[in-house]
């Protein structure tokens, strides 16, 4: 029967003639190539100590940001923690007290502020949703760990550095 | 013989059986760097610069691992296996010329820990000896993947042992001796045997591979069918034990090649440079391991560039083409001789 494509190929294997029978040329034509890549440059990314350029808009770990005298910006309204889809933020909020202005920028303030890096799945929404532009995705992959309670960030490791160090 | 002669003796053994161990363990290091290197990546690179330390780092994870000796095995065999395995690739090296002599004050000391003069015989023996380590390990596991990969080791050896001895018969015709010193002394300057045995020697090298069970005809022990083959059950320093005595074996046959074929200790106007004697031997011993070197780096490359033989291609290549092939040299060789003298 025709095939519909007309581009049926018939295969037919033939029997193997003296020089690949003995196998000797092809062993050699292959010793050729493996050897060509013992002299090859590799490719690998030795990762810790180096790493791999990433892309202007990539996700990575939370960070919470401060303004421009080095106050949180994030006054715990929630927003992030409603938009996530993996519900991975969790906060308690405070009010401020006089004498910690030069701490938070609004009378509110997040007392504890929770990302699970388990649950988190990087999508940006909380960026999205931040009217106070607090919170950016802009830092390095999560490191791994060996405790499930460790991958749970707070506050220590998710705010920005003050300004005047 | 002394007791200077004996403590020589001993001294030359402890260092072979040191240098064994050693180029073993660092065989493991050179087999991944250069399956990394024939695959475009890098190898291990952690432990020390290079990775160097890295045999280290296994071995003591080997000494480490929990010891599970299977219930339903057959425990006094069990351990018997790996110990057999590992004490008959370590003898092989026993007859082999590793230099001239050495004039240490006043002592002539001969290379070589005993020149028996069947010592061609001794290393098939001692060859055919280690196939026992690992039917013994096979069977005493009591898995059929073990018994499977035993079985297949025994007859494979079996079948090729013979292609093997047919190889190397038309070459004692040639040399007219068993002694292995008497063979490396034969090879002076450029009279290398693989010259006058190029078949013989190819027929011996594809022996060699089947023997030692590298890859291609790695079928005692290949994952994709038999878990780890005979050694399947075998855990901790007892499995450290089978694959050393794989990569000492590779060692020592590499060692059995350069002298036979490829003039052993002999480097070209290795006596018109005016070298003292000393300096000579060094340099010879220097020149035989070059030689074991790149031996050993050829049966890496062969592993790491060939595919598996289906079983009855196996038996196929050794039954149907090499032992034909080996007879006809034999008569080949026979004729020539016969011709030119």
């Amino acid at each position: 029967m025709e095939s519909l494509t007309g581009k049926r190929k018939i295969i037919e294997s033939k029997p193997l003639n003296f020089w690949e029978r003995i196998y000797l040329p092809a062993i050699l034509r292959g010793l050729s190539i493996t050897i060509k890549h013992f002299f090859r440059k590799d490719v690998t990314v030795r990762y810790p100590e180096q790493k791999r350029e990433f892309s202007e808009n990539f996700r990575g770990m939370h960070s919470l940001k401060r303004d421009e005298h080095g106050r949180e910006r994030c006054t715990a309204c929630g927003l992030c923690a409603l938009s996530c889809p993996a519900e991975a933020i969790t906060m308690i909020s405070a009010e401020r007290q006089p004498g910690e202005e030069n701490l938070y920028r609004e009378e509110k303030y997040a007392a504890v502020y929770e990302i699970n890096m388990l649950r988190c799945i990087f999508c940006g929404l909380c960026e999205e949703a931040c009217p106070k532009e607090a919170i950016y995705l802009d830092g390095d992959i999560v490191p791994s760990d060996y405790l499930r309670k460790d991958f749970i960030y707070g506050k220590d490791k998710l705010v920005e550095a003050p300004l005047n160090q | 013989m002394g007791t200077t002669d004996i403590l020589i003796k001993f001294g030359l053994i402890v260092i072979i059986f040191l240098i064994s161990l050693l180029i073993a363990m660092y065989s493991t290091y050179a087999e991944r760097k250069i399956a990394a290197f024939l695959q475009d990546r890098v190898g291990p690179n952690r432990a020390g610069p290079f990775g160097i330390l890295q045999p280290l780092a296994d071995g003591a994870k080997m000494f480490m691992k929990e010891e599970i000796i299977p219930t339903t095995s057959n425990g006094f065999l069990f351990i018997v296996g790996p110990s057999l395995a590992i004490m008959t690739a370590c003898i092989g090296s026993a007859v082999i010329p590793w230099g001239e002599t050495l004039v240490i004050g006043g002592h002539r000391i001969p290379l070589q820990v005993t020149d028996i003069n069947v010592g061609v015989l001794y290393i098939f023996g001692v060859v055919s000896l280690g196939v026992y380590g690992i039917m013994i390990g096979g069977w005493a596991s009591n898995n059929k993947y073990s018994l499977l990969g035993a079985i297949r080791a025994a007859s494979q050896n079996i079948s090729y042992e013979i292609a093997m001895g047919l190889s190397i018969i038309a070459l004692l015709m040639t040399t007219g001796t068993l002694s292995l010193k008497e063979i490396a002394a034969q090879q002076h300057g450029w009279h290398w045997n693989i010259v006058y045995q190029p078949l013989g020697f190819l027929i011996f090298i594809v022996c060699a591979f089947a023997e030692t069970n590298r890859a291609p005809f790695d079928l005692p022990e290949c994952e994709t069918e038999l878990i780890g083959g005979y050694h399947t059950e075998y855990s901790s320093m007892k499995l450290g034990f089978y694959l050393f005595a794989e990569y000492i074996n590779m060692f020592i046959s590499s060692a059995v090649m350069a002298t036979l074929y490829f003039g052993g200790y002999n480097f070209p106007y290795m006596h018109s440079l005016g070298f003292s004697e000393n300096v000579i031997t060094i340099l010879g011993v220097a020149a035989l391991f070059i030689k074991i070197f790149f031996f050993i780096f050829f049966f890496m490359w062969v592993r790491w560039t060939l595919p598996r033989f289906r079983y009855d291609q196996l038996m196929d290549l050794g039954w149907k083409t090499l032992i034909p092939l080996a007879i006809a040299n034999i008569v080949i060789t026979g004729i020539v001789m016969t011709f030119i003298k």
